[in-house]
């Protein structure tokens, strides 16, 4: 790295805002009153935001594009040396942005929604260990640094999502979530060995110079990038690592916006976009990458079509539009991923937050048969929820329009086919979330008793923020169709190495604007159709359903068929160990040893019973046995 | 010195072998068969100078001085140890008011 830049220390402080709340708020559990933990968290996080402001603003005027910052030596055996050391760059910058930023605004919101519950001090404590260990993720200048924060996400995750604990579901499902990242966390350890092996190094700077030496499709690289695409599948829920995440619902809706949606998911968009320069050696694994987005994508958004509980479908959402960005990082536009990411917190986190926002109106309830007509009760929820959908959907102006619009033109640019997937997962898209938005808020309040009210302002103020951003962070990089200049794109040129595609050229570029603009309105149109006009309500339980419809309503019984063929054998094997094996076997030989040790100490424990005399006769005895030994030799 | 090993010679080296024998066996088997810790600490202190004597005797016959040097040596160790087992004595009477070695059973775990 080149001369340090004044002021880069500051860096020190974006992590240690989180911590610092974490150590407040976690070890005064006891002290702090109710809602004060809530504040002294946002006020951090929120430090924690104007800091990462700050640190932006030195890097740009700095000219410099990245800088390491070391705070100790961390392993240092042989000639192994790894650091505990920071990497401010545009893309560290842009994650911390969206982590302390969306971060912010969901403590806020937080202090609203958790009000009055039993356990809110321990919920902010974790939320903060959760952001801490998030900006050690995304700020770490090695893997092994960047492997702390993501096994603290996870436990944080597994803490957040077990929140309401007395809930044996709630448990399962947390446990559930921590097993499937375990998998995955365990090819990404295998990957970074490996990695280690290859380069004898785990700090980017080096893996990278040393990997750009090598050639395109080197083996240990092919199989360094697959084994580390297995941690980011776990991490990100993509097929087949995904059924943890609509499962992780069960946590507060704060927790769903924060970790499952808008940062922790995205970990492995951001891991694979660091390591760029590997994927751009590994053709064969990008080309994995591609299948295994697109078909999440398209797989979580059918599913999505059907499912009734209102953070179910956000779920599949987040599994779907996380399909995409894998999709975009299979295509070598790293930079679109992450655009993609960052709009996508925006808006999700805002629709989380809405559905939070209504099920506290709604005094908990969560199926969306049974909402409806909301639209009056809710103003500011309901503005703030179209918003955001439209931006999901993807129409323009809306922040989704650009990021999701930049993804499937790279796609055409790449393969026709590709194009025609993508699409057509966007238009599900779209017609599950205006189900969403129709079955919540048109219509007729279909549950009897309830009285939805308009939530505090504490919550509606994050809302009307993040609906800001969501309309608007789309101009952040606006394509040159439009005038704009890819800012954000050019920004993040220092940090990930985009595959140059071929451009396409700006009359067919707009052809496929218009083209999706016009299938999407027919999409709007028929759920319009269908959902305000008809007021098709979904089916209830046990009510009968055609064969595809219960297919896509039981979610295609993938996880029925992992307990057959995983969770099944499984547990008969370990029940198997446990009855044959341990108790046959083990045991009588642990007991055997046992019963022998405190037998024989038994017998001899006769000989030291402190007799004086007799110990002299022993030592005498000794000796002449030893005298005699030794003179018949 | 010449005339201390010359005289020392007059007596057939056998006999010092056997006295220095026949004194270890006396204090050996007062060790084991006496209860009285005074008798114990005499007896070891005879089989000391059993051996100092047989060391002695030896040293002469070998027309060797080193060994005699020696004797001095384990002279002023059993003087040291002597001291430490009276004390423990000492110690031994205020406490249980007896010197019987076998009240001293309470020394274990």
């Amino acid at each position: 790295m080149v001369g340090s830049i004044p002021f880069i220390n500051l860096a020190y402080l974006v992590p240690a805002f989180p911590l610092l709340g974490f150590l407040i708020t976690g070890l005064a559990n006891k002290r702090l009153k109710h809602n004060h933990a809530g504040i002294i968290a946002s006020i951090l996080i929120s430090l924690s935001f104007i800091v990462s402001v700050i640190l932006f603003f030195v890097l740009r005027n700095s000219g410099q594009d990245a800088a390491t910052i070391t705070l100790f030596n961390w392993i240092a055996v042989g000639n192994m040396n790894i650091p505990f050391a920071f990497l401010i760059d545009h893309l560290s910058l842009t994650m911390m942005l969206v982590v302390t930023g969306v971060g912010a605004l969901i403590h806020i919101y937080s202090i609203g929604y958790m009000h009055g519950d039993e356990r809110v001090n321990s919920f902010f404590a974790q939320m903060n260990l959760f952001t801490f260990s998030m900006l050690l993720l995304v700020m770490g200048a090695n893997y092994l640094v960047l492997f702390i924060g993501w096994e603290g996400v996870g436990l944080c995750s597994y803490l957040l999502i077990g929140f309401w604990f007395k809930n044996p579901a709630f448990n399962y499902a947390a446990r559930k979530a921590f097993i499937m990242n375990r998998i995955g966390d365990l090819g990404f350890i295998l990957g970074i060995i490996l990695l280690f092996y290859t380069f004898k190094s785990v700090s980017f700077s080096e893996v990278f110079a040393q990997a750009s030496t090598l050639k395109i499709g080197t083996p240990a690289i092919t199989l360094i990038t697959l084994l580390l695409l297995v941690g980011a599948v776990g991490k990100s829920a993509q097929i087949p690592l995904y059924t943890w995440l609509p499962d992780a619902m069960a946590g507060p809706t704060p927790v769903s916006a924060l970790i499952h949606a808008a940062t922790m998911v995205t970990a492995g968009i951001y891991m694979i976009a660091r390591s760029s320069i590997l994927y751009n050696l590994a053709p064969v694994t990008l080309n994995v990458i591609i299948a295994i987005g697109l078909t999440t994508a398209i797989l979580a958004a059918i599913i999505g079509l059907k499912q009734n509980d209102i953070k179910k479908v956000l779920a599949y959402s987040t599994v779907s539009q996380l399909g995409y960005m894998f999709l975009a990082l299979g295509l070598g536009a790293y930079s679109t991923a992450v655009f993609h990411l960052t709009t996508h917190a925006f808006f999700k986190a805002l629709l989380f937050l809405g559905a939070g926002s209504i099920i506290h109106a709604m005094g908990g309830e969560q199926d969306i048969r049974n909402m409806g007509g909301l639209r009056k009760k809710m103003p500011i929820t309901y503005f703030t929820f179209l918003a955001a959908t439209l931006a999901i959907s993807g129409i323009p102006p809306f922040s989704g329009f650009f990021s999701k619009d930049m993804i499937l033109s790279k796609a055409f640019g790449n393969n026709i086919i590709l194009y025609i997937l993508a699409l057509g997962g966007a238009l599900i898209t779209c017609f599950y979330m205006f189900r969403l938005l129709y079955l919540v808020f048109f219509g007729e309040q279909r549950l009897a008793g309830a009285h939805p009210h308009e939530s505090p302002r504490v919550m509606t103020v994050p809302l009307m923020i993040l609906a800001v951003l969501a309309v608007f962070g789309g101009f952040l990089n606006i394509p040159s169709l439009f005038g704009g200049n890819l800012s954000f794109s050019t920004f993040l040129q220092s940090a990930t190495f985009s595959k140059v595609s071929e451009e396409i050229s700006s009359s067919t570029e707009i052809g496929l604007i218009l083209l999706s603009m016009t299938l999407l309105c027919l999409v709007i149109w028929l759920a319009y159709h269908r959902f305000v006009q008809k007021a098709v309500v979904p089916a209830a339980e046990g009510e009968s359903m055609s064969f595809f419809s219960k297919l896509i309503y039981n979610k295609f019984y993938i996880d029925e068929f992992y307990a057959v063929v995983f969770e099944k054998p499984f547990s008969s094997f370990s029940n198997f160990l446990f009855k044959k094996v341990e108790t046959n076997v083990l045991n009588p030989i642990v007991d055997g040893i046992g019963d022998a040790t405190s037998t024989l100490g038994s017998l001899t424990r006769k000989l030291q019973r402190g007799n004086i005399s007799f110990y002299l006769f022993a030592m005498v005895a000794g000796i002449l046995l030893f005298i005699i030994f030794i003179l018949t030799i | 010195m010449k005339d201390i090993s010359s005289a020392i010679q007059v007596i057939p080296l056998d006999h010092y072998i056997l006295l220095s024998v026949t004194l270890f066996s006396i204090g050996l088997l007062g060790v084991l068969f006496r209860r009285n810790t005074i008798i114990i600490l005499m007896c070891i202190e005879l089989m000391f100078n059993s051996v100092n004597l047989l060391v002695a005797a030896f040293s002469a016959y070998h027309s060797d001085p080193s060994g005699q040097v020696f004797v001095f040596f384990i002279m002023i160790v059993a003087a040291a140890e002597v001291a430490v087992g009276l004390s423990i004595l000492v110690m031994m009477k205020r406490n249980v008011d007896s010197v019987d070695i076998n009240l001293l059973n309470r020394l274990k775990w």
